[in-house]
């Protein structure tokens, strides 16, 4: 039945190994590093001093290029940790519940960036640091998902058993991602709408939008460059008995 | 033996055990009674005003009761080697999982909502609004059963799960919360409550057909 199977994957199974895995991360790294350096460098000048001040918020919209992007992370590196865990779940490739474990921690500090910029945000804008509104709330729900997931995993003896339970509780947990998502759509939120990720036109001048787009590279860049660094942390840790780690440690 | 007879087996197992011993049964819905007296208690307000605190204490209290009663979902049985056998038997853990599952609900939220008018008239919520919050508890406290069976199964092989589940199965049960309470708010207020309604029927039936295979799943898991 499935006798082009083995040729068709196993590319993919040595790629997914823990070895290649490790290299491969490293090799990424520098490379990563740089672009995020340079792209977050390149927002961070654009978007204080290149961008003109908003209409209506005046200079209190630039932390709009902290924020967004780590929001947009926090729901991203989400992601990536329930579609890991489904990959080490479902395929049983042991490197999928370590990205799943090197994105967690990640996600869960964009998650409280998102939200602590958010609410420094809200102070002049709507005049409290709080609200309890669709979209903040499912964000906060978002950091207890994180919490939850990563207790979960280390509350097992066995790291396989945890792997397995973390990796089903974040794809029962990505249910919340939509609702963060569109909560901006589906109620009517005190969170300003869609601004950027939107069909058509998006509701902001380029001016304002290239430094934005700029920091999105870049925090993308940076997720990528600190997941490379934790996963390689990770597979050390998974694989410490094997024989190829202590080459790898020695050379 | 059929699915539907295997299933009703299980419920009445269940049922049958709950009631040989009545304290663990009760002691959910003292909880529930003593912490919505502790909140006009510690708040100190009048009972207007506490009218418009009162669905969110119900709720808040309905959703920390029914979490007493979930860590001995599947912890006894899986203790003493019980759902082993039951997962032996033949029938599907599915099987196993929703007759458990339904046998909480009925034990729990059933009991908590027929507790429940008692103290909404201590709360202060007007007859009209009973219908409502008695409609919104009945379809919360289910969905809230099956997003408990999840985390219960997930945290079944941990010495001390019990916080741990809570820390996973509150933050999926916010939305339940927020809309339970919200019809009630609704209809106390008297405007029309079949928004948040629906919404709440549309979350149960969402949990009623995925949550069972994600909680047989993570019995797997956490099993084998």
């Amino acid at each position: 039945m499935n006798g082009s199977a083995p040729g068709m994957w196993t590319w993919f199974y040595r790629l997914a190994s823990p070895p290649s895995v490790y290299r491969t991360a490293g090799t990424l790294t520098p490379w990563l590093l740089t672009g995020a350096a340079l792209a977050i460098g390149i927002g961070t000048l654009g978007g204080l001093k290149f961008a003109p001040p908003d209409y209506q918020q005046g200079d209190a919209f630039r932390i709009i290029y902290v924020h967004a992007p780590s929001a947009w992370l926090s729901l991203f590196a989400y992601t990536t940790m329930a579609v890991a865990g489904a990959i080490g779940l479902i395929w049983r490739i042991k490197v999928g519940h370590a990205v799943a474990a090197a994105s967690a921690p990640i996600g869960a500090s964009f998650t409280l960036s998102a939200l602590v910029t958010g609410s420094l945000w809200g102070r002049p804008m709507w005049g409290t640091y709080w609200a309890w509104d669709p979209r903040l709330t499912s964000e906060l729900i978002l950091l207890f998902l994180y919490v939850g997931v990563m207790s979960l995993r280390s509350a097992f003896e066995d790291p396989g058993r945890g792997d397995r339970a973390a990796a089903l509780l974040s794809i029962v947990g990505v249910v919340n991602v939509p609702i963060v998502h569109y909560s901006v759509v589906w109620w009517n939120s005190l969170h300003q709408g869609a601004t950027v990720a939107k069909i058509g036109k998006p509701a902001m001048p380029v001016s304002m939008l290239w430094p934005l787009l700029c920091m999105f590279v870049g925090f993308m860049c940076f997720y990528g460059a600190v997941l490379c660094m934790r996963l390689r942390g990770e597979v050390l840790n998974r694989e410490r008995q094997a024989a190829w780690v202590r080459e790898a440690v020695n050379s | 033996m059929s699915a539907g007879a295997a299933l009703l087996l299980i419920v009445r197992r269940e049922l049958r055990l709950s009631f040989r011993r009545p304290e663990q049964l009760i002691q959910p819905l003292v909880f529930f009674l003593i912490v919505t007296t502790l909140f006009p208690l510690g708040l100190n307000l009048e009972l207007s005003l506490l009218k418009d605190m009162s669905p969110g204490v119900l709720w808040t209290a309905a959703l920390l009761s029914s979490l007493l009663s979930l860590e001995s979902l599947f912890k006894g049985d899986a203790d003493d080697g019980t759902l082993e056998q039951l997962a032996l038997s033949g029938q599907s853990l599915t099987l196993i999982v929703i007759g458990k599952t339904l046998a909480h609900w009925l034990l729990s939220g059933v009991a908590l909502v027929v507790v429940s008018p008692l103290v909404a008239i201590a709360l202060g919520i007007p007859d009209s609004a009973l219908a409502v919050m008695i409609v919104s508890l009945g379809l919360g406290t289910l969905t809230l059963s099956w997003l408990g069976a999840i985390g219960a199964a997930l945290t079944v092989g941990l010495k001390r799960g019990n916080v741990l589940l809570s820390l996973i199965v509150l933050p999926l049960a916010m939305p339940l919360l927020i809309f339970g309470a919200g019809a009630t708010d609704r209809a106390i207020s008297g405007t029309s409550a079949e928004g948040a309604l629906y919404f709440l029927a549309s979350l149960c039936i969402f949990t009623c057909t995925l949550a069972p295979f994600a909680a047989t799943a993570a019995l797997r898991i956490t099993l084998e």
